[in-house]
């Protein structure tokens, strides 16, 4: 990618550590999420880039027993999100998220994409068809759901249900998206599709994704960051990640010579 | 900035009251089911608790309401409960484990299992007319403890069979493959490794069933039960040979839940105060079964590890 | 010594041995009163099925089935027996009417927060207290309907009488809310975490969640719920036999005396009634009439089901 000008900043994870009761998780990590760019989080199974993920709208809130220390502050109006003030559903409501497995609501496809309006207590009806509209045609659907926008969203292939639940997340607008292994479950053509989606959405929003595929992580990612056992080895543009790394265990990770 | 957060801010706290408005639902529900269990265990006992001495469970009813007292009442419940606990054990329990360990995946089976499933939604009553029209009539038995015990044995049933399957299924096949691994056969199998093993469920299940029986009222009144009943079943044991006899069997009988409705549906308050103490030793031994029964299936939750 | 004892184990497993073939033939036998045993259960079904049928068709030779159903009055024990089932199906479904108004927003409301709100710790001393509800004696809910909850009502109706099935359906709502919220919370319990967390991280607060998410996707298996709780208090007899006076009375005020079918059977059966008669014949008509009513219920229970899981 040439950014030959740094792009502005849009979230900043400072000295971030995570417990899972006493267990630490994720040690002391910080490092920048820039704006309308693509980041990857890699690494062998059990790093931790699914909890750095999901530290971003507060998922690890919803059970007991969890504890962050750290900031990760929110550009540009500089709110440390994981502060205790901050409510998790202020959070959510600014941060999207789609799912390692897609997991569209027993719904209709239409209900589904309007859940995120209809939670907040939308109640317009031509504003909400338009954003359904809207979010279906970002996610690429548009053409295969538009005459069936009333039928169930489990009829649909588990292709076709990643990215309903892509335009789910869209539908509110949100900051930045999340996305965990969004693809791990799909077959090969349906991850063709959502890698070619996901090009096309970081173009207008902020994306951290995690991945195992580190060929997805190359194509698709604009920086990639590296986690090892709960730290954060090394963050960087992929083009050099991928080409020059500056830590041996990279290397070691990223030409298979394990995990 | 900070009114560009405002609305949201609102909106999350207008969800928020909400949501706690529904959790003090859900609490308030739960006190009220609570808090009225609490009033008619309190309601009971302080009615009947001091009616409750030795005479109490030691006197027949009597048109007297000081002197009556629940003899043959209890002794009624204990006899239909010791010959629905013969009928419905033996019974519940094979059923349970052809389900589980011999059943065929076929039209019969299936029709045996939808057929348990109705039959533990059927009203009770209905139980207490069949169990007049054959029992009393058809086969003769009269209106006496087998009737009952028979009756009760068929309505508790699928609780039975339905315990006995989950804590067989419960049973991983790895247990069975080792048994069969050494050569032994599939009744081995159930009789050396299924049975003990799930022995615990089942026993949980079977004392669940007891203490609905003990309650039953309506299709032993169905099949004629007594409502006053002065004298006791024939005892077991005889002194002339052969020293052991079934004639209790045979016996009219009344039971705790029939005596205390008999006085319920008296006018006196007196009567009443007798019923409410029945109603206590009932409620009591529905709580100790019920009891015993928690604590059953406690331990072998944390003993059985596979 | 081993050699030998080899031999003697060889010659005891060869197929044709008797001890072997009598093991065979043992295998069999058990096999086939297991099969009975399970086989029994329908025979109970068929002997209830088969009593009420054949105890009732008589009783339709005296009454015709025009009668049965347009008659107003229900009176088989009289001088000037009338035979219209109308008012015990209206005590019926009165009784059985409140007991779900009662029970079902209790038990939801009670189920979801079981479910959604409480940990897991406290679930688990809760629900076998909640559980006890279900299995205490009837009749002692009856006393408690007669002598506590009807003398609580009479100070907001102080017209009410004694017996009233107002008070009997209360009592049933309160005796089948465990049926309700178990089944319900298990339902809900079974619903995928990932279906919460997609709710959730979409900005939902957990009332959201439960209403929008939760609950839809656990319906199927809480209409199940709420059929036993209907099944349950159309078959309750005590506590309206006890409670609400043993008078078939055509009224919807739930404050006035009725009987239902249950209790009519009740009362019929605590006096001598001549087998035979077309007194016994009429409680084998109103034990048909009520298992038709709540076979009804379970088919429509499992039609809801099915729909609702073709969607799932």
């Amino acid at each position: 990618m040439g950014a030959v000008t740094t792009p502005s900043i849009r979230a900043d994870v400072k000295n971030l550590n995570f417990f899972y009761g006493p267990k630490q998780v994720l040690k002391n990590i910080s490092m920048p999420i820039y704006e309308n760019r693509m980041t990857a989080l890699i690494g062998p199974s059990g790093c931790g880039k699914t909890t750095l993920l999901r530290c971003f709208n507060r998922m690890h809130d919803l059970y007991a027993t969890t504890n962050y220390q750290g900031q990760i502050i929110l550009h540009p109006n500089m709110q440390n999100i994981l502060s205790s003030e901050i409510d998790p559903m202020e959070v959510r409501m600014r941060i999207g998220m789609v799912f390692q497995k897609p997991n569209p609501f027993p719904k209709s496809i239409f209900e589904n994409v309007a859940y995120g309006l209809r939670v907040r207590g939308v109640k317009k009806k031509s504003f909400i068809e338009e954003r359904v509209v809207k979010s279906l045609q970002q996610a690429g659907l548009w053409s295969e759901a538009k005459d069936r926008l009333h039928s169930h969203a489990t009829d649909m292939s588990g292709g076709q249900q990643q990215r309903l639940c892509i335009a789910r997340a869209l539908a509110t607008e949100p900051e930045i998206l999340l996305l965990d292994e969004p693809t791990s479950a799909l077959d090969p053509i349906s991850t063709a599709h959502i890698e070619e989606l996901i090009t096309e959405l970081k173009k207008d929003i902020t994306i951290l994704m995690v991945t195992h595929n580190l060929h997805q992580a190359a194509r698709t990612a604009d920086y990639t960051a590296y986690m090892y056992l709960g730290e954060l080895i090394e963050f960087g543009l992929t083009d050099k990640i991928f080409t020059t790394p500056s830590d041996t265990r990279t290397e070691n990770y990223i030409t298979g010579r394990f995990g | 900035m900070s009114n560009q957060r405002d609305p949201i801010l609102k909106n999350i706290r207008r969800r928020k009251v909400v949501d706690f408005l529904f959790s003090l639902a859900g609490l308030l529900s739960l006190l009220f089911a609570l808090v009225t269990l609490l009033a008619l265990v309190v309601d009971l006992a302080v009615t009947g608790v001091p009616r409750i001495s030795a005479e109490f469970f030691m006197n027949f009813p009597s048109r007297f309401p000081e002197k009556a007292g629940i003899l043959s009442a209890w002794v009624g419940s204990l006899c239909v409960m010791l010959t629905t606990a013969c009928c419905a054990i033996p019974l519940g329990v094979a059923a349970g484990l052809y389900l589980e360990e011999y059943a065929p995946k076929n039209w019969i089976t299936q029709l045996i299992e939808l057929n348990i499933i109705n039959l533990a939604g059927i009203p009770s009553i209905t139980f207490g007319l069949m169990a007049l029209g054959i029992f009393v009539y058809k086969l003769e038995l009269g209106q006496s403890i087998l009737t009952a015990g028979l009756t009760l044995g068929l309505l508790v049933l699928p609780i039975i069979i339905v315990t006995t399957r989950e804590s067989v299924r419960a049973i991983p096949n790895l247990i069975r493959e080792a048994s069969y691994a050494v050569g032994a056969s599939k009744w081995q199998t159930i009789r050396y490794h299924i049975l003990p093993y799930s022995s615990g469920g089942i026993l949980t299940g079977v004392i669940i069933s007891l203490s609905r029986a003990i309650g039953e009222t309506a299709p032993l009144i169905t099949i004629g039960a007594l409502t006053f009943v002065a004298f006791l079943p024939t005892s077991p044991v005889q002194s002339v040979f052969p020293f052991v006899s079934l004639q209790w069997l045979k016996d009219p009988f009344t039971v705790l839940p029939i005596q205390m409705f008999n006085w319920l549906s008296r006018p006196q308050a007196e009567f009443h105060v007798n019923a409410a103490a029945t109603g206590i030793v009932l409620l009591l031994m529905t709580l100790v079964l019920n009891g015993v029964a928690i604590y059953i299936r406690y331990r072998f939750r944390k003993k059985m590890k596979w | 010594m081993a050699k030998s004892s080899s031999k003697r184990l060889s010659e005891f497993t060869a197929a044709n041995h008797p001890v072997r073939r009598f093991r065979r033939l043992k295998e069999k036998a058990i096999e086939l009163l297991l099969f009975l045993a399970a086989a029994s259960s329908v025979l109970v079904t068929l002997a209830i099925v088969g009593i009420l049928v054949t105890e009732s068709l008589p009783f339709f030779a005296h009454v015709s089935l025009f009668e049965f159903l347009t008659e107003r009055e229900w009176t088989p024990l009289f001088e000037n027996a009338k035979y219209g089932i109308a008012p015990l199906i209206c005590g019926t479904f009165l009784a059985t009417l409140i007991a779900l108004l009662v029970a079902i927003p209790l038990g939801t409301v009670t189920a979801a927060y079981l479910s959604e709100y409480v940990s897991p710790g406290l679930r688990e001393l809760l629900k076998p207290i909640l559980e006890l509800l279900a299995a205490i004696p009837t009749v002692v809910y009856g006393y408690f309907a007669l002598l506590f909850v009807t003398p609580l009502l009479q100070v907001i109706f102080p017209d009410m009488g004694g017996f009233n099935i107002l008070s009997a359906g209360i009592v049933i709502g309160i005796m089948i809310v465990p049926y309700v919220s178990s089944l319900s919370e298990d339902a809900m319990r079974s619903v995928a975490s990932h279906l919460r967390e997609a709710s959730f991280a979409m900005g939902a607060s957990r009332f959201q969640t439960v209403f929008r998410v939760v609950i839809p996707s656990a319906f199927s298996g809480m209409t199940s719920a709420y059929i036993l709780g209907i099944s349950r208090a159309l078959g309750e007899t005590m506590v309206v036999a006890i409670a609400a006076g043993m008078q078939p009375n055509l009224t919807l005020n739930p404050t006035q005396p009725a009987a239902t079918i249950t209790a009519f059977i009740v009362q019929v059966s605590l006096g001598d009634l001549p087998h035979g008669s077309i007194g016994y014949q009429s409680i084998y008509v109103a034990g048909l009439t009520l298992l038709i009513i709540t076979l009804s219920f379970n088919v429509i229970g499992m039609w809801i089901r099915k729909k609702f899981q073709e969607r799932e």
